[in-house]
């Protein structure tokens, strides 16, 4: 199967738009953005590992994670709930953090996901807004390291993705 | 030839290129010291990126070094470019785990 992966970004507003469809019904998909348990199999791009500390989905609630590199933490962020309509919608603020989740310079964006059920896949919109162009040119130069990470993902894995879903 | 900056960050090698040489000029033999690939491949590599505007050369007697040219509204695409990569592979990595669950299901 076909899933479509669509990515805009438009720089005057400092927003990024994504829309992404996932052949799983809606309600696994909602489970698998807001549970923690499923979270850490997926949210950080390999080899690295996304490890939740604290996950409290409610609205004011909190989720503080961690990245693992070779079982080394190599940073926390911190997801902060602002609005949740179940099964919907929720919306986020971002930030990187300490381990107790207290926030590390003023790099943050906010976030918006969006899911739609279908007939075969359930459709996800997400639209990111960071909160100034200063804030984007800092994460240009962290996504650099970050990004190192990913490249060196499993490629095998990427493979199999593609072959699974033929 | 211009190419996109899609195409420089699309190779791994590539991208542990640029982050090399983001942090300070190289010469291809430093670089190629970084990798276990042939010092062919990584001229090729350093060709393309090349290619998509993001090096500079200095020269230093007979030695090449290698930095990144980079603005800042570029380091943004570059970014940008890099931040979809991300977003792809997590979202393939969601796809495997949606795919796992749903079997364990059936």
């Amino acid at each position: 199967m076909s899933l479509l992966f669509d990515f805009v970004a438009d720089k005057a507003t400092k927003t990024i738009y994504i829309t992404r469809e996932f052949a799983a019904d809606i309600d696994l998909v909602w489970d698998a953005f807001t549970k923690a348990e499923i979270l850490d199999q997926w949210y950080a791009p390999k080899p690295l590992q996304a490890r939740t500390k604290e996950m409290d989905f409610r609205e004011g609630g909190r989720w503080l994670y961690a990245m693992v590199s070779a079982g080394n933490t190599v940073g926390y962020s911190l997801v902060e709930f602002l609005k949740i309509q179940p099964k919907t919608t929720f919306s986020t603020k971002n930030t990187f953090s300490d381990e107790n989740g207290n926030s590390i310079g003023s790099a943050s964006s906010l976030v918006k996901h969006t899911f739609k059920a279908g007939a075969e896949v359930t459709t996800l919109y997400v639209e990111k807004v960071f909160d100034d162009l200063a804030t984007l040119e800092k994460l240009a130069t962290m996504g650099f390291k970050e990004g190192t990470a990913a490249g060196f993902a499993n490629l095998d894995e990427y493979f199999l993705t593609l072959v699974t879903h033929k | 030839m211009r190419r996109d900056i899609f195409q420089a960050i699309a190779d791994p090698t590539r991208r542990a290129i640029l982050v090399l040489i983001a942090v300070q000029a190289m010469t291809p033999n430093a670089i190629a010291e970084h990798f276990d690939i042939t010092r062919q491949s990584i001229s090729k590599h350093l060709r393309i990126l090349s290619e998509c505007s993001l090096l500079d050369q200095k020269h230093d007697g007979r030695e090449i070094y290698y930095e990144l040219k980079i603005d800042k509204m570029k380091e943004i695409d570059v970014w940008l470019a890099q931040f979809r990569k991300i977003m792809e592979q997590k979202f393939q990595q969601l796809d495997d785990v949606l795919f796992t669950i749903k079997n364990k299901k059936k």
